[in-house]
């Protein structure tokens, strides 16, 4: 109980913070140098960070894709290798998934974001007296928010950040809004590998489909099932007979309407036989960060293409 | 040996029967009997369900058959010519060399399905060569714990080198883990059609030789007293059990237990002569992998449990059990 209630005072003194500092911003696009000291609660806890961060260590795509977004670019010196996006990123050999402190530690950063923590990195890092934000993959879209507003409070671009998150949620109303009502039960197959891994409506990107009226036939196998990402039966995916197919292992595993076709017995499926087949790219698919609505509006797009 | 067939023929009914689509008994039945030469019925059920079963359900029933019973016979092969208890198929290294290959294929971007098997048999003939070569050079000869040793020695580099690739590509984590975990999820008839000719083969040269490897279970020397030579037919048997086995694990990944815990099922049942325990080890581990893959595919429907979780949670318990009500009888090799 005493954890909840100090984690929602935490919770208040911050969104007062954040008030207080997008006023004093005031839409400026400039970094607010007297925001800091500041401490930043992420999905992990509260997070103090002295002064202004000048060398971010970036341990995941999705957020550096996010720093960019926010106008924190200038202040990042190194990402993993996986950050592909923006390419002018500083790429570097570092691994967000085999995160290594000493290795980290040569950038001598003065802020470290990662996605994926293993046990003790925090506490090493925390000798080396280097501030980690760890922003794991968003459950929801108000986490992804939440992660921008937590980005910028760090990077002292608040107001950017809140913009930024404007920007989404409106360009995401807008696509919805203008995309027709699919009739109801309409239904897709989304593919993260070609050994039938899936999504359901619980996921991030599911939720995401959900707003353009779309249901995951994932849903069948319960929508938690495997933390949303449940490996499907074949026969199954052929009887449930989606309407659509999304292709998010275009890149990894070259998926592709063709190759779908190819399968035996899959070119029964009237996704198939009328190509309601989509590729996506696998990157934009798997992140949380500014691009959303750029394959959410390719999605709306194809179903419009597939209405007209 | 005829109760064990019966048992195969009522288990691939079943299996062929039941699937996560939900198809009538009628349904099925029509449409395997379309598919008979000379029969020429014309079915009238819809497409989607001709092709459920006959595409989908029946082609990953046949290569459970094939896997099942090709890593049951190795193993009950490796547990004779190195007459330990504990061989299984994968002892030599030929699981770790598959996995690396089947790893490097992944993570190549030049395509993901089209190699992968190649790779894995490739990755999986070379490292029991490795360990073969290394070992009997190490003794002279190709028994005992120096071969078996060189076997850990090289599944562990071969491991270590996959498992180094595997970190380097975390985005293809998902995709070499299942294979690694053992699926039949994604299997064809081209699968089987690929792997059918190794499986035959390698059974044929592995059946000829149970009564050689009744020999070598009196040892060494009375093996040569009577003619046989123990060196030759070790590595005839250890070349035709990996050729066999590599070609499984190509399709099917990397399922794990069939090879230890069914030649040991059938000695505790039947017989211990090899004349008796290989013939229906192939054919119990036909039964065994068709089942373990049903319930993949039903437990968690229309979910998929990893085929190597099943066969360790059902076959472990299942084997205590009959370890231990079957203690008396004597005789494990």
């Amino acid at each position: 109980m005493r954890f909840i209630r100090t984690g929602l005072s935490v919770m208040v003194l911050l969104t007062g913070g954040l008030v207080w500092s997008g006023a004093s911003a005031s839409g400026a696009a400039t970094t607010d140098v007297s925001h800091f000291p500041v401490k930043v609660k992420t999905s992990m806890g509260t997070v103090t960070i002295t002064s202004r961060p000048h060398a971010i260590v970036s341990l995941s795509a999705t957020a550096t894709e996010m720093l960019y977004a926010i106008g924190a670019g200038g202040q990042v010196k190194a990402v993993d290798k996986y950050s592909n996006y923006p390419t002018n990123a500083p790429i570097t050999s570092l691994n967000g998934f085999s995160v290594s402190a000493e290795a980290i530690a040569k950038y001598k950063p003065d802020l470290v974001i990662v996605s994926y923590e293993p046990a003790s990195f925090g506490a090493q890092m925390a000798k080396l007296k280097i501030p980690v934000i760890y922003d794991p993959a968003a459950p929801t879209l108000a986490v992804a928010y939440q992660q921008y507003l937590g980005l910028g409070e760090a990077t002292g671009h608040v107001q950017q950040a809140v913009n930024e998150v404007q920007k989404l949620k409106s360009t995401i109303a807008g696509i919805v809004r203008s995309t027709p009502r699919v009739a109801p039960g309409t239904t897709y197959y989304w593919e993260l590998d070609p050994t039938y891994y899936s999504v359901t409506s619980s996921t991030f990107m599911g939720q995401l489909m959900s707003l353009l009226g779309l249901k995951s036939i994932a849903d069948a196998v319960g929508v938690n099932s495997n933390g949303g990402y449940p490996q499907l039966n074949s026969e199954f995916i052929l009887k449930a007979n989606p309407s659509y197919i999304f292709l998010a292992d275009s890149k990894c595993c070259h998926a592709s309407a063709s190759t779908v076709a190819s399968r035996p017995g899959w070119s029964v499926m009237s996704a198939v036989a009328t190509r309601r087949i989509l590729k996506l790219d696998d990157d934009i698919a798997s992140r949380w960060g500014p691009r959303i609505t750029i394959l959410l509006r390719q999605v709306a797009d194809f179903l419009k293409s597939q209405k007209g | 040996m005829l109760v064990a067939i019966a048992f195969l023929v009522v288990v691939i009914l079943i299996s062929t029967a039941i699937g996560p689509a939900d198809l009538s008994l009628s349904t099925v039945v029509e449409v395997l009997l379309s598919h008979l030469p000379l029969l020429h019925l014309h079915s009238s059920v819809s497409a989607l369900d001709q092709a459920i079963v006959w595409q989908i359900r029946l082609p990953r029933v046949v290569l459970a058959v094939l896997v099942g019973s090709m890593l049951a016979l190795g193993g009950a092969s490796y547990q004779g010519v190195f007459r330990n208890p504990l061989a299984d198929p994968y002892l030599l290294g030929v699981a770790a060399g598959a996995g690396l290959g089947a790893t490097i294929a992944i993570v190549t971007p030049s395509g993901f399905s089209e190699f992968l098997p190649l790779a894995a048999f490739l990755g999986g003939v070379v490292a029991v060569a490795l360990t073969y070569l290394t070992g009997a050079k190490a003794s002279g000869h190709s028994s005992g714990p120096s071969i078996i040793l060189a076997g850990v020695a090289v599944a562990a580099i071969f491991t270590a080198i996959q498992t180094n690739i595997q970190q380097q590509h975390a985005a293809d984590l998902q995709p070499v883990y299942s294979w690694i975990l053992g699926s039949l999820s994604v299997a064809t008839w081209s699968d089987v059609t690929l792997i059918l000719p190794y499986v035959v083969l390698s059974a044929a040269i592995l059946l000829a030789h149970r009564r050689l490897l009744d020999v070598l279970r009196l040892g060494e020397e009375e093996a040569m007293t009577l003619g046989v030579n123990p060196n030759r037919v070790r590595l005839v048997v250890v070349a035709a059990a990996t050729m066999g086995t590599a070609a499984a694990v190509s399709v099917s990944g990397l399922i794990g237990f069939v090879g230890i815990i069914v030649p040991h099922l059938v000695r505790l049942t039947a017989n211990a002569s090899y004349r008796v325990v290989l013939p229906v080890s192939l054919v119990s581990g036909a039964s065994f992998l068709v089942l373990a893959d049903l319930c993949a595919r039903m437990v968690d429907a229309p979910g998929e449990v990893p085929l190597g979780v099943v066969t360790a949670f059902i076959g472990g318990p299942f084997f205590i059990f009959v370890l231990r009500s079957r203690r008396s009888h004597q005789g494990v090799l």
